[in-house]
């Protein structure tokens, strides 16, 4: 059986609008609908999609914070609304921005009143804190107010605290915004590594499409409430005939590159860029521009998500 | 079974000392709050002894017998608002997504919200009202039932205005920034039994003791230590009642904020 | 002009919280109507305890809960803003801005006050008014008196709010200071109790106090026990201590504003 299995499911708002004074205007609006997807223990999925699709009321509801409107859900074997709490016990969730770390206190505090709450036995929770702290490399900040640590800090603090009583499944919303390059490769990793070596299953939503290629093998994308693809990053670029872009600085200002594969998008003096499948491999492109013409550099651009999703319905509608 | 009541309390103390550890990271903050939270307090009472120096009683009650009232009603909003204070914040927890937050956790959303930055700044009402209550105790003629009766009334006390908190901040799951709404019935309860029910019409305390059983945080078990039998001809009975009122007022705080939670979760908002 | 503009944002800002306004002309009402059972026991012992009859002491509870909001006496308004734009630094944008700094404050609270006298200061009178015996200014011209005396209040208030929330600028933290003078302001502005049952020197002290501007001097306009040029005296008493606290205001502004240039904030 799939450790998060949804089938059908529906979720709909009803919205009161003021319309003049003292009059109210009731609409309905589906946020979710239809959704089906399953999710293996120890997959790692990327759950996208533009803002206002349903993606947080999706979480909310795996988590149990919400109840559906109607379909079948089940994460872990329980029913998240009506066992919220036994859930709660299984899994992680790290909401973006929001922390829940004590921010006037070191975080090890907060790890330690964690591991009261879920009762993490002593040993258990050593083993974890040393591993997180060895991973996140957060040694030097625990005895550090929350405040005074660094966005990247916090969220590394943040996710640690999601995972001290080892879920089965973290949720992680938007993990990487604000973050920089630095931050955001060593998270990675430390993800990377944690599903690795425990099989922590991973359902993470952001707009970082580079998050996604680190990550995951499976993308869910959502749109008006329901999932338009569901399968690997490269089947999305492909659907979605999305692509991305050489850029090629020539020694001289010259004519449009002209080579197989690639078509010219735009051209700015010595520089032009070229979009190919974002499917296709760059390296017979980059050789093919490097053998005909003088090249001084080369860049390569991936294609933005959003843009991948726009793309995703332009083909698709 | 008594893992599942004791539990929710050890989680709150545990949560309750790192609220108390961050407050005393600021010290000069703290100490101004603490001085200003007693001040406040204490021109409370000051008012009311002022109000004596125009007059000998009060709807039939001295200084010292109002003091007793003030006391017994004080400690009780003192002790709940200490306690749970926090539960009148329901409303932003809702806008800011906090309870979003604490409903990941494997922790009863009451306990959390109840904890949610506590602060000791509020022990100065427990203080202010306690000494007043002490300067009024050479009035009751001091028997074992009267102290006993006293003990009890100071729990109920707390227990009750705990309800009233409880009941009226969720009035926050269906209007969010209607937080304001609660005070008039926890704040408004503790002035209103400052004063002996004599100067409210009959029908107020009727009210107060039938429908919204307030009159019973200090009243009734007052008249009692007072020996007085009550001014409305109600039965003398009620003064012991205290506990089943407290206890009424808790049960359908509970329901109302399981309804809350439950609306909370169905609508999202 | 530019503060008006000002002081409509502020108006229209906090109309938009209208559960929050239903909820408080409940809460005021709920304390308007257990504060008057008090006073009128008081005034039942002693008819004219303080000077006032029964009917002055209702008049007023019920103007106390009206002025409660207007003139912000818990702390509130726009200095609440300032101490937090104080705390996270954002007060450097308003140092430099070409209009002064309490003038842009001042007409904000003006505003909010506004809004707040239309619904918060006339609901719970009308309440009052319905419940209880109370009585109307005994002439035009306390009527006026009270009208011109309000802006004034909210001044007053606003200039101290300013002052507490200016502590900021050196403590980061503004609460502490906020608690302290809302228990004062709460007890010399006669918001507690009338002043005018207030003893001897105690009673002389609040009354001089800059509190008394904005509670118990605009109740006394309005129960007529100020006519003649003792309403002007009353309206200067007020207009006095206005001007007086906007100058120290405008001192303590140049102080930190020295402190933010040289610390860089």
């Amino acid at each position: 059986m799939p450790l998060i299995d949804v089938a059908g499911l529906e979720r709909t708002f009803v919205v009161r609008r003021r319309a003049g004074f003292m009059r109210r205007s009731k609409s309905v609006v589906r946020a979710v609908q239809d959704l089906t997807f399953s999710i293996e223990a120890g997959e790692m999925v990327g759950y996208i999609g533009p803002n206002g699709a349903g993606k947080s009321t999706t979480i909310k509801m795996l988590t149990g914070i919400l109840v559906p409107t109607s379909g079948e859900l089940r994460v872990a074997g329980l029913e998240p609304s009506r066992q919220r709490t036994d859930l709660a016990r299984r899994i992680g969730v790290v909401f973006g921005q929001r922390t829940t770390l004590w921010w006037d206190l070191p975080l090890r505090d907060s790890f330690e009143l964690l591991q009261k709450i879920y009762r993490v036995p002593d040993q258990r929770f050593r083993e974890n804190l040393d591993r997180f702290v060895e991973l996140l490399d957060l040694g030097d900040q625990l005895d550090t107010p929350v405040r005074q640590l660094s966005l990247g800090q916090r969220m590394r603090g943040d996710i640690t605290a999601a995972l001290l009583h080892d879920p089965e499944i973290l949720y992680l919303d938007e993990p990487t915004i604000g973050l920089d390059v630095v931050s955001k490769g060593r998270l990675r990793e430390f993800l990377r590594a944690l599903n690795a070596e425990r099989g922590t299953t991973l359902l993470l939503t952001t707009h970082d499409l580079q998050d996604i290629e680190a990550l995951c093998d499976r993308v869910i994308v959502i749109d008006h409430g329901t999932s338009v693809y569901d399968g690997t990053l490269a089947g999305l670029h492909a659907q979605g005939g999305s692509t991305r872009t050489l850029v090629v600085d020539l020694v001289d200002t010259g004519p449009p590159i002209d080579v197989p594969g690639a078509e010219v998008r735009k051209v700015e003096g010595p520089r032009q860029w070229l979009s190919f499948p974002a499917d296709a491999s760059a390296a017979p492109l980059v050789a093919a521009v490097a053998s005909a013409y003088d090249v001084a550099d080369l860049s390569i651009q991936e294609p933005d998500i959003e843009d991948v999703i726009r793309e995703l319905y332009s083909h698709g509608a | 079974m008594a893992d599942r009541l004791w539990r929710p309390v050890a989680c709150y103390g545990d949560m309750v000392r790192l609220w108390i550890r961050a407050e005393l990271s600021y010290p000069a903050s703290f100490a101004m709050l603490v001085v200003g939270s007693m001040m406040i307090n204490a021109l409370d009472f000051v008012a009311i002894a002022i109000m004596f120096s125009s007059i000998d009683t009060l709807g039939g009650f001295g200084l010292r017998e109002i003091a007793l009232l003030y006391g017994a009603t004080g400690v009780g909003i003192g002790v709940a608002d200490t306690a749970i204070g926090s539960v009148e914040r329901i409303g932003e927890f809702v806008r800011t997504g906090r309870l979003d937050q604490m409903l990941t956790k494997p922790v009863p959303l009451l306990v959390q919200v109840c904890s949610d930055r506590f602060t000791l700044r509020r022990l100065g009402r427990i203080t202010q009202a306690s000494v007043v209550l002490v300067w009024a105790l050479p009035i009751v003629d001091w028997t074992p039932t009267r102290v006993l009766v006293a003990v009890v009334m100071l729990l109920s006390s707390s227990a009750l205005f705990f309800g009233l908190f409880v009941l009226f901040s969720c009035v926050q799951f269906w209007t969010t920034d209607a937080s304001e709404f609660a005070n008039a019935f926890t704040y408004g309860g503790n002035t209103l039994t400052q004063y002996p029910l004599t100067v409210f019409p009959r029908e107020v305390a009727l009210a107060l003791t039938f429908v919204l059983p307030i009159a019973f945080v200090n009243w009734y078990p007052c008249l009692y230590l007072l020996g007085r039998s009550d001014p409305n001809g109600l039965p003398d009975w009620l003064q012991f009642c205290s506990p089943l009122a407290a206890a009424a007022v808790i049960t359908v705080a509970l329901l109302v904020w399981r309804t809350g939670v439950r609306r909370y979760t169905s609508t999202g908002s | 002009m530019l503060h008006v503009a000002v002081a409509r944002r502020a108006f229209r800002r906090y109309s938009t919280y209208r559960a929050a306004t239903v909820a408080g002309i409940f809460t005021n009402s709920v304390f308007g109507i257990i504060y008057s059972f008090a006073y009128l026991a008081l005034w039942r012992q002693n008819p004219d305890a303080g000077g006032y009859d029964a009917a002055d002491a209702v008049t007023y509870v019920w103007l106390g809960q009206a002025l409660l909001m207007t003139v912000a006496l818990w702390g509130g308004g726009t200095t609440d803003d300032l101490a937090e734009r104080i705390r996270n630094g954002d007060v450097a944008i308003d140092l430099y801005r070409p209009v002064g700094l309490v003038g842009w404050y001042l007409a904000g609270d003006l505003g909010r006050a506004l809004y707040h006298f239309l619904t918060r200061g006339l609901a719970p009178t009308v309440i009052g008014i319905v419940l209880f015996d109370i009585s109307l200014p005994p002439s035009p011209t306390a009527a006026l008196g009270f009208l011109l005396s309000i802006p004034l209040a909210v001044t007053v208030s606003f200039a101290l709010r300013f002052l507490v929330a200016s502590t900021a600028f050196w403590l980061l933290d503004a609460t502490g200071a906020r608690i302290l003078s809302g228990a004062l302001a709460l007890f010399f502005s006669g918001m507690a109790l009338p002043l005018v049952l207030f003893p001897g020197w105690l009673g002389t002290l609040a009354e001089a106090l800059p509190f008394s501007a904005m509670i118990q001097v605009p109740n006394d306009i309005w129960l007529g026990r100020h006519t003649g040029l003792e309403l002007g005296s009353a309206l200067a008493f007020q207009a006095g201590w206005a001007l007086a606290l906007l100058a120290t205001c405008g001192l303590v502004l140049r102080l930190a504003t020295r402190k933010v240039v040289v610390q860089g904030g």
